[in-house]
């Protein structure tokens, strides 16, 4: 061997051993993937106080047996492991360490309720897994700077008390407003948006607030007193339970003020039938999603599919309750991300095409309102519509709001 | 025969350290903190136990002052960055004092009526928590950091935490232990068994009932500051009804009036609702519930009662075995 060739030798050998130091700089974790199986994490309350919201990760379940009987996502099945964490942080912690510990799961995916998601937030951002499409709509779940990790889903409500704000502050010239919230995050959240919504005003415009808590019996004195204060426009921020009690009675006293409710109780099926199709009349609120009750649908191809899915993969599931409408687009988001990931099912590259996808219309948004998501953008629907309710169906006025752009 | 049960005793306490000083390093993160966990469980435990069943208090309340131990914890972390170390005794002697004052109406009640006053307690703590928002961060609760292992010891914060819990674990119990065993534990355990003959031989009943409850809530205290820092995060939704309910189960199925129940208890309800939910997802705690009344129907004085009983049985069949061996030989 003479001297140049060995130089050239060595160079080389130099050239593998950096490039096999870049590789390994660049080496990406794949965690939960096999050749024929991606592993799926989720945390739900199948018991204790909010067991309601349970369906919500067994129709996720009943989805992923569908993409699994289709064939998969390019040839991986879909192993969706979905735990109880009963609503209370301290075991949301214990499963969601199980999930990532021991069971190796690849992503976390809808992990339930503003408390849960709390209490994981900064493990899931140490340990660099993805906490995707999380299922609250507080407004901490985009930041991307800081828990870059962490996505949320839906419109949050800071979001939705300002489009009320906006309205009013455009369209009501002299508004009284009173308000009924639920004392936690949830109804703070919505009063925060709607008053910053209204700025100034806020001091003039409302003239009463009222709360109560979500293990009271009755709210009927809250609206008596709102009715007192001669206020003549209503915000009401209640889940549906308090929804109904709220109409009823403010129908009963002879209240009629312009009422704004607030989208998590604006379901035809579990709150304005109980409480009263005549009584619900003029009724606003703020969509981004078809009401599954509401009858204008019933020929929709987005709802129809909806219907076959329930009645083939989850029979049990109630055709009449929005969580299950919830799940099917939020499952058919996360498929879309997993599609688009291809064979790179890397931690990092799962994350980076969560935070790319644009333009995705899904089957039960309402038409128009689409999904995008970029690297400094991670709330994922940020469009809602205004609807007023005319005694069969909400039907929607103005144009598709996006929170996005202001 | 005496002695022999002694030595058996020390050596089984070895063995039993010797393996919870081990677990760490042989097992992964999650089941560290699962160990630590149970730890915790076991101290709160203790706590409710030394009330319930040495002194007879029924509380269904105890998550009240697990719940003021752990926010005592997170406010003094996150408000007024103390360091961890110094606010677990300060969420004992909180609990401790508020225990006492809770305690001293409460004289007035006894059993049920004493259980549905402290079950009030644990209703109201999580509304109560919620009303100071400046300080407990509301519903949204309080997010903390894990601690470090200190003097760069080679831990993870896992082993440190559970090796922090283990060694606060072992100083209570052989303080509860040394309380029991003294001229003031028999007092207790007097009053519980039959307490106007008590004050006839000179106890003070008022005084002790109260003292009891402050000691037992300062254990729970402890216990829920652990688990603020273990959890890494408090909210109102930890706390809730439920929480107060395990705790009273726990000690009904490790056994009652045992220093060592609490650690049964504790395991018990750490894994048993785990193991339920890997049986059927459908019905947890249906299943939840067959292994309590199994449990309850094969173990009546619970696990250590169930434990003690084999022990003694064991025992006194070898030395039954042994003198009809030695008169077969005569």
């Amino acid at each position: 061997m003479n001297r140049p060739k060995r130089f050239l030798a060595l160079l080389v050998a130099l050239g593998v051993v950096a490039l096999a130091g870049v590789g390994g700089v660049a080496a990406q974790t794949v965690v939960g993937v096999t050749a024929t199986e991606i592993k799926i994490g989720n945390t739900n309350p199948y018991s204790g106080p909010a067991s309601a919201y349970g369906t919500i990760g067994k129709a996720l379940g009943a989805y992923f047996k569908k993409v699994n009987d289709e064939g998969g996502i390019n040839g991986r099945k879909i192993n969706y492991i979905s735990l109880d964490d009963q609503y209370s942080p301290p075991k949301t912690v214990e499963m969601i360490r199980r999930l990532v510990e021991q069971d190796q799961v690849a992503f976390v995916f809808q992990p339930l309720g503003t408390p849960p998601n709390s209490a994981i937030h900064k493990y899931m951002n140490e340990k660099k897994v993805p906490q995707l499409f999380v299922a609250t709509g507080a407004t901490k779940w985009n930041d991307p700077k800081n828990f870059p990790w962490t996505m949320g889903f839906q419109p949050n409500y800071q979001t939705e008390g300002r489009i009320y704000a906006a309205y009013i502050l455009k369209n009501v010239p002299d508004a009284k407003v009173g308000i009924l919230y639920q004392n936690d995050d949830y109804g703070k959240d919505y009063l925060k948006g709607f008053e910053d919504g209204l700025g100034e005003a806020a001091k003039k415009v409302v003239v009463l607030k009222q709360s109560y808590e979500v293990t009271d019996p009755t709210i009927d004195s809250q609206i008596v007193n709102l009715k007192n204060s001669g206020a003549n426009v209503f915000f009401n921020i209640t889940i549906p339970k308090f929804a109904v009690q709220a109409i009823k009675k403010a129908n009963d006293i002879g209240w009629k003020p312009l009422h704004f409710l607030n989208n998590v109780s604006s379901s035809l099926g579990t709150v304005l039938k109980p409480a009263g199709l005549e009584a619900s009349k003029g009724l606003i609120t703020a969509l981004y999603m078809k009401e599954i009750t509401d009858p204008q649908w019933k020929n929709d191809k987005g709802f129809l599919d909806w219907v076959t899915w329930m009645k083939k993969y989850y029979p049990e599931g109630a055709l009449d309750d929005q969580s299950n409408a919830y799940a099917y687009n939020v499952a058919i988001l996360v498929t879309h991300v997993l599609k688009q990931c291809g064979n790179d099912l890397s931690r990092e590259n799962i994350m980076k095409q969560a935070a790319s996808v644009k333009n995705l219309e899904l089957p039960l948004l309402l038409p128009g309102i689409k999904v995008n998501t970029g690297p400094a953008d991670f709330a994922p629907v940020e469009q809602e519509q205004l609807a007023k309710f005319n005694g069969e169906i909400w039907a929607t006025f103005g144009e598709i709001i996006d929170a996005s752009k202001k | 025969m005496e002695n022999g049960g002694a030595a058996g005793k020390i050596v089984g306490l070895v063995v039993v350290l010797v393996v919870a000083c081990a677990l760490p390093f042989a097992m992964s993160g999650f089941r560290v903190f699962q160990f630590t966990q149970v730890y915790i469980y076991a101290i709160a435990l203790l706590g409710l136990n030394i009330l319930t069943g040495y002194n007879g208090q029924i509380s269904l309340g105890h998550g009240a002052f697990y719940a003021i131990g752990a926010y005592t914890t997170a406010i003094m972390i996150d408000k007024w960055n103390i360091g961890y170390g110094w606010t677990i005794p300060t969420a004992g002697i909180l609990c401790l004092v508020v225990g006492f004052l809770f305690g001293r109406p409460a004289l007035r009640l006894e059993g049920l009526y004493l259980a549905l006053a402290t079950f009030s307690l644990a209703l109201a703590v999580p509304q109560i928590l919620k009303y100071f928002e400046h300080w407990t961060g509301g519903s949204q609760g309080i997010v903390l950091s894990k601690p470090k292992a200190p003097w760069r010891l080679p831990l993870s914060e896992d082993q440190w935490l559970y090796f922090l819990t283990l060694v606060i674990l072992i100083v209570l119990f052989v303080l509860a232990q040394n309380l029991l065993r003294s001229r003031t534990g028999r007092a207790i355990v007097a009053i519980r068994d039959n307490h106007i003959a008590a004050e006839a031989m000179g106890i003070n009943s008022a005084l002790y009932k109260s003292v009891v409850f402050g000691v037992s809530a300062a254990y729970t205290g402890v216990a829920g500051a652990l688990s603020g820092i273990a959890i890494a995060f408090v909210a109102p939704d930890s706390f809730n009804i439920f929480l107060s309910i395990t705790l009273l189960t726990g000690i009904v199925i490790g056994g009652l009036a045992t220093i060592s129940g609490a650690i049964f208890g504790a395991l018990f309800i750490q894994f048993v609702p785990n193991w339920a939910q890997e049986i059927s997802k459908a019905a947890p705690w249906a299943i939840f519930g067959i292994f309590l009344i199994v449990f309850m129907y094969v173990m009546p004085h619970g696990i250590a009662g169930f434990l003690r009983l084999a022990w003694i049985r064991m025992t006194r069949s070898a030395v039954t075995g042994r003198k009809a061996a030695g008169e077969a030989r005569s």
